[in-house]
């Protein structure tokens, strides 16, 4: 992997706003995770210097929450309802869909950091069920065939 | 038909709008019940019968009864929208389609215990949700229904919004009040309950949104004609959020005691394809599953009790005939896998053995003790571990092993 420079500007002004307003763990680890994409190891022991926490607090908090990535993620994120009424609705054959047109397995990005493939539990949204989320955009009512094309459509 | 009370703006364009909810009634019930004692809104609410929507329909007016009366301490409400239950999606239509009555709820509530600082804690993948509610407080500080003196009662309130990270273990209160202090959302010891020392150790009220949308209808049309709708110990409407095989998923309100027949027949339009029914998950993933002679159970508290589940948060997921139990099965135990939080050895090592084990058994790799080996999980699980997410891991499992042995063990011997 390429050895990438982060900027801790934008880490350190988060980090003494967070001082002043005393923000809990869990916002700043979301804006962080705004400003870097994922949450590098180098930036949750800044933070846990900067906030004076044990690195463990932070990694502890950091490693319990499913939406806190400790890894890069790609360019387009799809994350696949696969909770019991997506589930009994299709979804299963959705992901083994997906998952041979990306050629990874769910939980993992493809090579080139276009898309990260997720599995999830449910969204509520069942009314709608199969549902996954696509940069952010709910989308129902899915088969194996409207979704490969979607994925297709990604730029 | 019965007459929406919780569901009534849903689907009036702009119903998210606080000139949409004034313009039908809304904000009404608050100064009445900022002109009441605190004491009388409690025994409104006793009265009513109003038991929580979020799961365990615990009575809300004892809960509200068990918070210190003493001005001096400081107390918190909390708001529920960590919605998580597979299957469940009431508390976010209340949300996003109807937010003011939430808040109206909010206040009341708050008004009623003595508090003056309340959090709504909602799943970090709500994003509307979480729009909707930044803007609905934004527009109620503005008009004066949040904030110092609220409609010049000398009451005053403040609001604000925490998101989750995404962890089902955070709908359970104690594990919320952890999250929201921001530590990891492991469930606290009780006693002592929140309303002795909750959110930074200060008593806390946690209620779920649907619950907290009852309150401003209770005040202002009566704890009797509250009393009157459902049945004398499961009272009120309830949403009924139906998924599956059904013609027409979605939520519908109902008084609780509607028999199942009838949500899924009448209401949401019966089975995709005129398929039977094999079964029914009643009230979300966490609660055993029903068969089809059981459909005229009425959806109330004690009825689903008599019948071996429960009413949970309502979420009634069809299942038609033709669908693989062993894989519906293996799905809800992987499901609860994942958000075991680790803390305790049953629920931790537990839930991950179930999962693994019909993970085998689904695959067709299933060895000939699999099946008493997930029995005699699912009885070192239940009621041995610290929280209710092992007893929720392990009860459907049972169930389904009860009802389908037959076809559990056809898939030791090959997949289907």
């Amino acid at each position: 992997m390429i050895e990438e420079t982060l900027d801790f500007a934008p880490l350190d002004e988060l980090l003494d706003r967070a001082k002043a307003e005393k923000m809990g763990l869990i916002p700043v680890l979301q804006q962080t995770q705004e400003i870097y994409g994922y949450l590098p190891a180098e930036v949750l022991q800044r933070i846990a210097k900067r906030l004076s926490l044990s690195p463990s607090q932070v990694l502890g908090v950091a490693s319990f929450y499913a939406q806190f990535h400790r890894h890069p993620r790609g360019r387009h994120i799809i994350q696949q309802c696969d909770g019991t009424a997506c589930h009994v609705r299709g979804a299963k054959n959705i992901i083994t869909a997906v998952q041979d047109q990306l050629g990874i397995a769910a939980g993992h990005t493809t090579p080139d950091m276009k898309v990260t493939y997720e599995v999830v539990y449910c969204l509520g949204s069942c009314a709608l069920a199969p549902v996954a989320i696509i940069d952010g955009n709910v989308v129902g009512r899915l088969s194996d065939a409207r979704m490969t094309e979607l994925v297709n459509e990604l730029p | 038909m019965f007459e929406k009370v919780l569901l009534r703006n849903a689907g009036v364009p702009g119903s998210e709008r606080i000139d949409v909810y004034l313009s039908r009634g809304g904000y009404q019930a608050l100064p009445q019940a900022l002109a009441r004692t605190p004491a009388e809104l409690i025994d409104m609410v006793k009265r009513s019968g109003l038991r929580g929507r979020g799961g365990a329909g615990f009575p809300s007016g004892l809960k509200w009864g068990f918070m210190p009366t003493d001005p001096a301490i400081t107390k918190y409400v909390c708001v529920n929208t960590d919605e998580g239950e597979p299957g469940t999606f009431k508390d976010r239509q209340l949300v996003e389609q109807d937010p003011h009555q939430v808040i109206e709820g909010v206040i009341i509530t708050s008004y009623a215990v003595g508090a003056h600082r309340a959090f709504v804690y909602i799943r970090g993948e709500f994003f509307d949700g979480m729009k909707r509610w930044v803007k609905a407080i934004a527009d109620a500080y503005e008009r004066g229904y949040l904030g110092r003196d609220i409609l010049g009662s000398g009451y005053g309130l403040d609001l604000s919004v925490h998101r989750g990270a995404g962890a089902y273990i955070c709908g359970e209160e104690t594990a919320m009040i952890e999250s929201l202090e921001g530590k990891r959302g492991q469930p606290r010891k009780k006693p002592p309950f929140p309303a002795q020392a909750g959110l930074f150790g200060r008593p806390t009220l946690v209620h779920n949104v649907e619950t907290l949308c009852n309150v401003p209808h209770i005040v202002q049309r009566g704890p009797e004609w509250y009393a009157g709708i459902g049945t004398p110990k499961s009272t009120g409407p309830k949403i009924f959020c139906v998924s599956g095989h059904v013609n027409r998923p979605g939520n519908y309100e109902l008084p609780l005691g509607a028999p199942l027949r009838e949500i899924i027949f009448e209401h949401a339009g019966g089975v995709r394809g005129g398929r039977a029914i094999k079964a029914v998950i009643p009230g979300g993933s966490s609660t055993p599953m029903l068969t089809p002679d059981q459909l005229d159970t009425p959806m109330d508290f004690e009825s689903l009790a008599q019948a071996g589940s429960m009413l949970g948060t309502g979420a009634v997921i069809v299942i038609g005939e033709g669908t693989c139990m062993v894989d519906v099965t293996r799905r809800i135990a992987r499901f609860f896998a994942h958000e075991s939080c680790g803390y305790c050895a049953p629920c931790r090592v537990g839930t991950r053995r179930l999962a693994e084990t019909l993970e085998r058994v689904e695959t067709g790799q299933g060895r000939p003790g699999d099946l008493d080996l997930l029995a005699g999980l699912c009885e070192g699980i239940q009621g041995r571990t610290f929280c209710p997410l092992g007893d929720a891991a392990a009860a459907p499992v049972r169930r389904s092993l009860e009802l389908f042995r037959g076809e559990f063990e056809a898939h030791i011997r090959s997949a289907c």
